[in-house]
């Protein structure tokens, strides 16, 4: 297990030949759609005149909400999300009508030519504005724990601040698309770039009005998910479907980068108020923390966001009394969506401010206050419960983090930093050390349930299904390690197939960092099965209990008599001619899981991924531009399948991370239209912005852990990302260095402009 | 092949009779399935439809460019080498740059890296294997480092002779006249303005990253184009003592290259000016042309005060840069002419410096950049000063209000505070989705300080 494991497709990636999905070779007749926008951010639709645009060449329709049969809806959870509005327009750039055309640039010359009237009305484009109106999604929301008033009340030392932090972009290489067809049977055949096909399938039939088994969606590789197609792949693939329907032929869609900016939700902005009550060592006592998610115009997955924040506002830190309270804003903007954290970050944020807050008001170094207020599982078993009611159990945290001081040398470099600021007015460097602990599982349980189906052939070659989707993350090429391991082969024997939901149904998202953890344990159920099935012929053959069979290297035998072994592929053949089946499902749920959302309480995660990064940067005072110099990070994925993939998503996540948080800062005009809506506009990092110096490692934990993880290992995707909070707490420490103020305001995205902005702040300029 | 109406992809002649001129190489590759090449933006900005292009120089030494396939036009096609990631690989056997991205783990989703492959190619073949040589290119899954790492450990890969070296070391002929539909290529610029002159309506067109943009998303710019990037009177560099002309069309990475030490005022912008992919193609004629508020080489000439050439059908005129930009994209170039050159004097005894401020600092455009040139007598007099900005008006300008208040004046503590609290006044910015005008004005005035204690100190 401990050699390189390339990505299954590396090889394909690098050639140009692993496929995507509007790459296919086209199916005679395939047509492409092209969205006719809205100009406005709310309005009514008065009337849609599509006859010129239909006499246009290549034009074959012009799709509307007339033409759906089913339900007009994808909404995940509520039914508000229309494919095509047929009254009202809810955000600049809605798609309103698509064209079906011959070509792209036809659909796209015929949208043009689409007329429609619209009666504009007044637009909600921030959170300030739907705060103001009491625009909100569904009932306000609460976790809490302990009397919050007397606590606050009863604190030796109080504070309060807000904070509005910005979105992002996913940014995925890959735009969203999708091709759908009807086949000979009626079956609509969709393949969508999508982290839920079976969400995708059931949108589609749901939209056509059809049953679930008349659709198979399936997903080849995805350049690029993030959480961004978790479910907003999903009205794509229902209008490409609908054309298919409509039609007869084919159809495709793949945005344009700008389309897909301004049509797809984002990270959730966060507007978050908080008080907090502490002792003079900077111990938290108490904390009301109000969180306001801006939802966009539809609810999309916003309550689980918003919640998965309000779990994680404690980050690894015990707060005993608190109370948590959560909206979700309605604007007149894209609905906002999953994206790699799911909430967490933009809660991590919150709680790390305080806790930036508390030190600064009391004049501790904030390393301290961060140390003294960690969840100590066994020093302090009293101190070691969440706001909603799980332990925190094997809680590395501590160990990994006094790992981390010493070999970043935090201590040393601290003395030089405040050396180098001593003698630099201008320019100023900055330290911080910060922890992630992140809950892994789906918080809604039914959701953590996973099947893979596993076939053998008779040439001993071997066929993997699961509910997974590879969009990067190296899901396929952990699960190649998961079946190899266990019916003990080669890999070169296993065929991974595209994620396809007539092999595998009623999967769940891949995401939640789950993907594996879910996905390998149904694998792996499924093999054994197989191996049990073979190894009673083999017993019979070898003359042994089947209960002493063991498969390793494409051979079989007993595990006493390791020399005299049998072909894997024999025992394959000799299992078909025992008439003895070789296919097999498998199926896991996770263990152990509940919770209760009215009440905020419950038992949500398998486990916690934990991990520290320590971050050093410099600021420039005459321009507020920053340079990340050296970054260190620790991180636990417990026992790795694949070490290389697990570094790829610390760093990956890392950098992803502090995009979201420098320069990645979204801007929208007052009529809502998205101004950031393009690279050139949109900075994600390049190279550039990696510090040359980055120092990454695993984790090696001494003790094994509590719960049983695919192979003893942890969920990788997510967790990485919060590790970049080191980025903006350095920065906050370096801006800080610009005079002495006891509280360092520092918007994010901290852009060159934020940090210019704070630093004249705490001058006080 | 035939180089008036074909290219060369991969090696192999590709008919050219019929293709659309103002379609970008990407969108025709793609179509015929030639799908290894992506569109992660179709702007030029994300590297991820990069190929190699040939560019053969005067002296006839030849190179690969990595250049964004979706700015360039298949008009501007005829006679070229094109090498796509489909044509690296010899069967099995990976090109190196493909195999040490596998070593690496350099690839996650995957939809980036032909294009990372492509600009390591072009690097392993030109020299600069630096990170300069992948900001182009994003990746929003890896976070670089093991593409850094692939960088490095091809860098550190003896050269070996292979194909594509010997590819490079084949003589080249220069590129011949092609024209495909409206869009025209001519080698001389009699011929570029004699071709004016028939066609009034097509507009110039030199590296197509302005424009190409346009192109790539499918508005109509023009009825016609008539391409400079084959001009070889464009394509020259000549040094004379007290001045460097540069030819229109020379692309500023070779710009970067050749002048590098010569104007330390470059020296400090190109670096960020754009990514390799665009500097391979942009040049000071299309800065000039576009004449965007926000082009960072205008305050660099402002500053040094060169002298813009363009030639016309009533021939050669010199003009000062000072005076060159009208208003918000208007200049004083007349349709009909077209810029030749660029003339800019050495600084000789002045002390310069750029700056460029962005939200990323590669590959992003100025939220202001700024261009400074002064001289100083022993008592620190100020003899001579230019103070030009880009990103903060309707054109590229110099703060004239301020140069005058440093004129003569002995610089010191209390008169560069002064001058920076006029500069915050002397300009009245727009807010947008870059900045909002407070931070320019605040720019403005920083940037002198921080010019002043870096290099007058």
């Amino acid at each position: 297990m401990s050699k390189p494991t390339r990505h299954e497709s590396a090889i394909g990636h690098v050639t140009g030949r692993a496929t995507y999905v509007d790459e296919q070779h086209p199916p005679q007749g395939q047509l492409s759609l092209y969205p006719v926008q809205a100009p406005h951010a709310h309005a009514r639709i008065l009337e849609i005149d599509a006859e010129v645009a239909s006499a246009m060449p290549g034009v074959v329709a012009v799709l509307t909400a007339a033409d759906i049969p089913g339900a007009n809806n994808t909404g995940a959870i509520v039914h508000d999300e229309p494919v095509m509005p047929a009254d009202f327009v809810s955000f600049h750039g809605q798609a309103v009508a698509w064209v079906v055309a011959e070509s792209e640039a036809q659909a796209a010359a015929a949208a043009k030519a689409v007329r429609i009237h619209y009666a504009p009305l007044p637009a909600i484009v921030d959170v300030p504005a739907a705060v103001a109106a009491n625009a909100f999604h569904l009932p306000p929301v609460k976790v809490e724990r302990g009397d919050v008033v007397s606590g606050l009340a009863n604190a030796p030392h109080r504070t309060h601040g807000e904070l509005m932090i910005g979105g992002q972009d996913h940014f995925y290489l890959e735009t969203q698309t999708c091709w759908a067809q009807v086949d000979s049977e009626g079956i609509v055949q969709v393949t969508a770039s999508t982290q839920h096909p079976s969400e995708t399938q059931h949108m589609v039939a749901h939209v056509l009005g059809i049953a679930s088994h008349r659709v198979v969606c399936r997903c080849l590789r995805m350049g690029g998910g993030f959480g961004g197609k978790e479910t907003q792949a999903n009205p794509f693939a229902t209008v490409a479907a609908l054309a298919a329907w409509k039609t007869g032929r084919p159809a495709r869609v793949k945005l344009h980068r700008a389309l897909d900016m301004q049509l797809t939700g984002k990270r959730h902005p966060f507007f978050a108020r908080f008080e907090v009550g502490f002792n003079d060592d900077g111990l938290i006592l108490a904390a009301r923390i109000d969180l306001i998610a801006d939802g966009g115009w539809s609810v999309d997955l916003s309550p689980p966001v918003l919640m998965r924040a309000m779990v994680h506002v404690d980050n690894a830190y015990f707060i005993p009394q608190i109370e948590v309270t959560g909206r979700i804003a309605k604007t007149n903007l894209a609905s906002n969506t999953a994206f790699r954290g799911f909430g967490g970050p933009q809660g991590m944020v919150v709680g790390e401010e305080i806790i930036d807050r508390v030190a600064r008001f009391l004049g501790l170094p904030v390393d301290q206050v961060r140390e003294r207020n960690f969840y100590r599982e066994g020093e302090q078993p009293d101190r070691n419960q969440t706001h909603y009611g799980q332990p925190v159990v094997d809680n590395v945290l501590p160990e990994l983090w006094a790992q981390l001081r010493t070999s970043s040398d935090y201590a040393a470099r601290r003395t030089e930093i405040d050396a180098f600021n001593r003698q630099h007015p201008q320019v100023k460097r900055g330290l911080a050390i910060t922890p992630v602990k992140f809950g892994i599982s789906f918080n809604k349980t039914e959701y953590n349930q996973a099947g893979a189906l596993v076939h053998i052939y008779i040439d001993g070659s071997v066929q993997l299904n699961h509910g997974g989707t590879e969009m990067g993350q190296g899901l396929h090429t952990k699960m190649l390690v998961v079946a190899a391991k266990t019916l003990g082969v080669a890999q070169s024997r296993l065929q991974i197939m595209v994620t396809s939901t007539d092999k595998v149904p009623n999967t769940s998202a891949t995401a939640a960092s789950s993907g594996s953890d879910l996905n390998g344990q149904a694998l792996k159920a499924a093999c054994e099965t197989l191996k049990a099935r073979m190894a009673t012929v083999a017993a019979a053959s070898l003359g042994g209990d089947a209960n002493a069979v063991v498969f390793a290297h494409d051979r079989v035998f007993l595990n006493d008599r390791p020399d005299h072994s049998l072909a894997f592929e024999d025992v394959v053949r000799a299992t078909y001619n025992a008439r003895i089946s070789l296919s097999a499902t498998g199926y896991y749920r996770t263990p152990g899981l509940s919770w209760d959302p009215k009440l905020g309480r419950g038992h949500p995660f398998y486990y916690f991924a934990v991990g520290a990064a320590v971050c050093e940067v410099e600021v420039c005072a005459y321009t507020g531009v920053h340079r990340l110099l050296r970054a260190d990070l620790l991180h636990d994925v417990g026992e790795t399948m694949a070490e290389e993939i697990d570094r790829g998503q610390i760093e990956g996540g890392f950098v992803q991370g502090m995009g979201w948080l420098t320069n990645e800062e979204l801007r929208w005009n007052a009529q809502g239209r998205l101004l950031t809506d393009a690279p050139s506009t949109y900075k994600i990092p390049t190279v550039g912005d990696v510090p040359i110096d980055f120092r990454v490692d695993l984790f090696r934990r001494s003790k094994p852990p509590s719960t049983n993880v695919i192979f003893h290992s942890k969920g990788v995707g997510e967790p990485p990302l919060m590790l970049a909070i080191a980025v903006r707490e350095a920065i906050r420490d370096a801006v800080a260095a610009f005079g002495d103020a006891r509280c360092v305001e520092l918007a994010a995205p901290s852009t060159p402009e934020a940090i210019y902005n704070a630093i004249q702040k705490v001058r006080g300029g | 092949m035939n180089p008036n109406n074909q290219f060369l992809l991969n090696g192999r002649a590709v008919d050219l009779i019929g293709a659309d001129p103002t379609e970008s190489l990407l969108r025709w590759l793609k179509a015929r399935h030639w799908s290894g090449t992506k569109e992660g933006c179709g702007d030029g900005d994300c590297g991820a439809c990069t190929v190699a292009m040939v560019e053969t120089d005067a002296a006839g030494r030849s190179h690969y460019r990595a250049v964004n396939s979706c700015l360039l036009p298949m008009g501007a096609l005829p006679g070229r080498e094109i090498v796509t990631v489909e044509g690296l690989a010899d069967g099995e056997r990976l090109h190196p740059a493909q195999q040490l991205l596998v070593d690496s783990a350099g690839s996650q989703c995957g939809y980036c890296t032909p294009g990372f492959v492509m600009s390591l190619f072009v690097g392993s073949h030109d020299g600069d294997l630096s990170d300069h040589c992948i900001e182009g290119n994003l990746c929003r899954c890896t976070g670089y480092r093991p593409i850094r790492e692939a960088a490095q450990r091809l860098a550190a890969l003896p050269v070996i002779a292979d194909p594509f070296t010997a590819a490079m070391a084949a003589p080249r002929r220069a590129l011949a006249p092609a024209s495909l539909g409206g869009f025209h290529n001519p080698t001389t610029v009699a011929d570029a303005v004699a071709l004016k002159q028939q066609h009034p309506e097509a507009t110039w067109i030199a590296g197509a990253t302005d424009l190409g943009v346009n192109l790539s998303r499918g508005q109509s710019v023009a009825p016609g184009f008539i391409a400079l990037d084959r001009i070889a009177e464009l394509l020259v560099i000549e040094v004379g003592d007290d001045a460097v002309h540069i030819g229109a069309s020379v692309p500023l990475t070779r710009i970067e290259q050749e002048l590098a030490g010569a104007f330390p005022l470059l020296d400090d912008m190109l670096p960020g000016f754009a990514a390799k992919q665009v500097k391979n193609r942009a040049t000071f004629g299309g800065s000039l042309g576009s004449a965007s508020p926000i082009g960072d080489l205008a305050p660099v000439l402002l500053a040094l005060d060169a002298i813009v050439q363009l030639r016309g059908p009533k021939g050669l005129r010199s003009l000062s840069i000072d005076g060159y930009f009208l208003d918000y994209r208007k200049t004083q170039r007349a349709p009909d002419e077209l810029i030749v050159a660029v003339t800019l004097p050495k600084p000789n005894s002045l002390v310069t410096a750029s700056y460029k401020i962005a939200k990323r600092q590669t590959d992003d455009i100025s939220i202001v950049a700024a261009s400074f040139a002064i001289q100083l007598d022993a008592q620190r007099r100020v003899q001579h000063v230019r103070l030009a900005y880009g990103g903060i008006a309707a054109i590229p300008r110099r703060a004239l209000r301020s140069e005058a208040l440093l004129l003569g004046q002995i610089l010191g503590d209390a008169l560069v505070e002064h001058v920076r609290a006029n500069l915050v006044e002397e300009f009245t910015p727009l807010s947008d989705h870059r900045a909002d005008a407070d931070y320019r004005r605040a720019l403005a005035g920083n940037l002198f300080v921080k010019f002043v204690a870096e290099k007058l100190a």
